[in-house]
């Protein structure tokens, strides 16, 4: 009887360890991205930057030095000093803030509306749906940053606006992206159960229709930051961003551009960081592509 | 086909017709007043209400919204606020060196990304390819303006060998092509390399190499030719990308060209020029789409009848 008991539970333990799960089948899918999963180390490390900032800072990054103007990077200032003899490393440090925050904030506005009108307007068809995609298409008629910057024109420059300009502009890609995974959802049988079953649209939208269209939602929203950081830096360095004294990267690249003769590194480390930080957005948003959604 | 082409343009009439409506409309509601920018600031009260009068902003908007139209329908664009030039005339010359600098820019992407996705998807998985595909996505990645920037300082500060702006020679569209296409160049070497890799694993090609033809013959003349559908059709939806990244492309490089002039415009509010901009960007970008969808209509006969 012991004996019995005891291969029981033995079977219950290995049935337990082969469980199927699909967070861990993600997880094993992840790890053999090897370049992704560095990369998303590197996007924790610069969400942590981001959120401890200030506390982290080598050097204020507002304090002006006019005896260390324009030093080359060293063991004192890693990266340099900038024309008012700021320590660079800690302005871009700061900037990570500012960069990820209006990044963040204005894609997940964007992919909150968006994925809003592609749900009912995928879900529901007809008029609605034809009014919504035409809406798309007129949205479509401008070149993102060329949008960007006409909103940006007509509100005024700064940060708040630039949020506001990058929302706008990434609505309509989501709404296109989720529409398309919408159409394709309720068609299937799980939907018709449902209907079947009485359940109400709304219903069916929340609990069937949006989880499935999770992971393409996922994917597109790593990508889609990667975009948002280079316009965020773009409208900054035209001016139509943040405003002149803060340690926005674009703006400290714009500025950098006066002393590029003579001290380029002004302009190379800021550079760095939007390159690193775009780059491993979109190495994580492919690594993401290839694991949960190949379609997108 | 004919029928495809004539229902995407009465499609696209009524969305430019709606374009045109919205932008003069926002740019109305941009703060400031246009009067005084052109009385200047020491003007009186009665100058500047006599050239609101004859700027026409006194009438209702949609009187004014008609007389625009009006004027473009006969190729008046209005009158620049800043410089008292007709906007056509501060567009001649601009339009054709930005559109010289998106041709140039699109050449040097296309053979550049053709070359590094072809030779990715021979070597595939092996050095070659991580070195092509690292270039590729780094030039997805890398903010065209600091890549301008960059340049500059190697091939114009310490080389000397190119000039860091203008538009005098071909000279001076080396940089900028180079900075403004450089993320397109990186999509095209991606779609190469995945598209080839389908077509080499096609049964033409393995019959081909049966044959004995030589593997460059058999890669440049069949695979490649097979493999373009893809590649033309990112390289004219990536249009609009162009159009937005010349505005600061041209800013870094003082290129007169459009992009430079619709920030030079905006800084000083100067709304005919800007209206006249963005209504010209976003026909240019509605008049590519249409020709890429026709022209990817024309390759792939599907799209045609499936879509509505």
């Amino acid at each position: 009887m012991e004996v019995v008991k005891e291969t029981e539970q033995n079977e219950i333990t290995v049935n337990r360890k082969n469980s199927y799960s699909p967070m861990k089948e993600l997880w094993e899918k992840w790890k053999r991205q090897k370049t992704a999963l560095w990369a998303s180390f590197f996007i924790i490390l610069l969400i942590l930057t981001a959120l401890l900032g200030p506390y982290i800072t080598p050097y204020d990054p507002y304090k002006a030095d006019y005896n260390a103007t324009l030093q080359t990077p060293s063991l004192i200032h890693w990266a340099g000093t900038d024309e008012f003899g700021r320590d660079i490393f800690s302005r871009i440090i700061v900037g990570t803030r500012i960069s990820l925050t209006v990044s963040f904030i204005s894609v997940g506005i964007g992919a909150l509306f968006g994925t809003l009108l592609g749900l009912i307007s995928g879900f529901f068809g007809g008029r609605l749906d034809r009014f919504v995609m035409r809406c798309c298409d007129i949205m479509f008629a401008f070149p993102d940053l060329i949008l960007a910057i006409a909103i940006v024109a007509i509100l005024g420059p700064g940060l708040s606006n630039v949020v506001i300009a990058i929302s706008i502009f990434s609505i309509p890609s989501f709404a296109r992206l989720i529409r398309g995974a919408t159409l394709e959802v309720k068609e299937l049988v799980f939907v018709e159960a449902a209907r079947s079953m009485g359940a109400s649209n709304g219903r069916i939208i929340r609990k069937h229709i949006f989880p499935d269209t999770i992971s393409s939602l996922i994917v597109f929203f790593t990508m889609r930051i990667g975009t948002a950081i280079l316009a965020v830096a773009s409208l900054s360095f035209l001016g139509l961003g943040a405003s002149p004294d803060t340690p926005d990267w674009g703006v400290m690249l714009s500025m950098g551009r006066d002393y590029l003769g003579t001290s380029s590194h002004v302009v190379i480390m800021p550079g760095i960081a939007i390159f690193l930080t775009v780059l491993a957005f979109n190495v994580v948003g492919d690594g993401l592509r290839d694991v949960l959604d190949p379609k997108v | 086909m004919l029928q495809y082409i004539f229902r995407r343009i009465l499609e696209m009439i009524p969305i430019l017709f709606i374009v045109s409506i919205l932008i003069f409309y926002f740019i109305h509601l941009i703060p400031g007043d246009p009067a005084r920018l052109v009385a200047g600031q020491d003007a009186t009260l009665e100058e500047v209400n006599r050239i609101r009068e004859n700027l026409g902003l006194n009438d209702p908007i949609w009187q004014q919204y008609l007389s625009y139209m009006q004027g473009i329908i006969q190729g008046d664009l209005g009158v620049s606020l800043k410089t008292g030039l007709p906007v056509t005339e501060m567009f001649a010359n601009r339009f054709m060196n930005s559109i010289y600098l998106t041709f140039a820019s699109i050449i040097w992407a296309l053979i550049f990304g053709i070359l590094i996705g072809t030779i990715s998807a021979v070597f595939k998985n092996k050095m070659p390819d991580y070195l092509g595909m690292v270039t590729a996505v780094s030039g997805i990645s890398v903010p065209n303006f600091w890549l301008g920037l960059i340049l500059i300082q190697i091939f114009s500060v310490q080389l000397g060998w190119l000039p860091t702006g203008g538009a005098e020679d071909w000279k001076s569209y080396v940089l900028p092509a180079v900075s403004l296409g450089a993320g397109i160049m990186a999509m095209i070497a991606r779609f190469t390399r995945s598209s080839l890799l389908e077509t080499l694993g096609a049964d033409f090609i393995r019959t081909g190499r049966a044959k004995g033809l030589k593997e460059f013959i058999l890669i440049s003349k069949h695979a490649l030719r097979n493999s373009m559908i893809p590649v033309v059709t990112i390289t004219g939806l990536q249009f609009g990308f162009l159009l937005g990244g010349s505005v600061v492309v041209e800013t870094v490089f003082s290129f007169p060209g459009m992009g430079r002039l619709l920030i030079d415009s905006i800084a000083f509010r100067d709304y005919p020029v800007i209206q006249a901009e963005l209504l010209l960007f976003s026909v240019e970008f509605i008049l590519v789409n249409l020709l890429v969808d026709i022209l990817y209509s024309y390759l792939n006969p599907k799209i045609r009848t499936s879509t509505a």
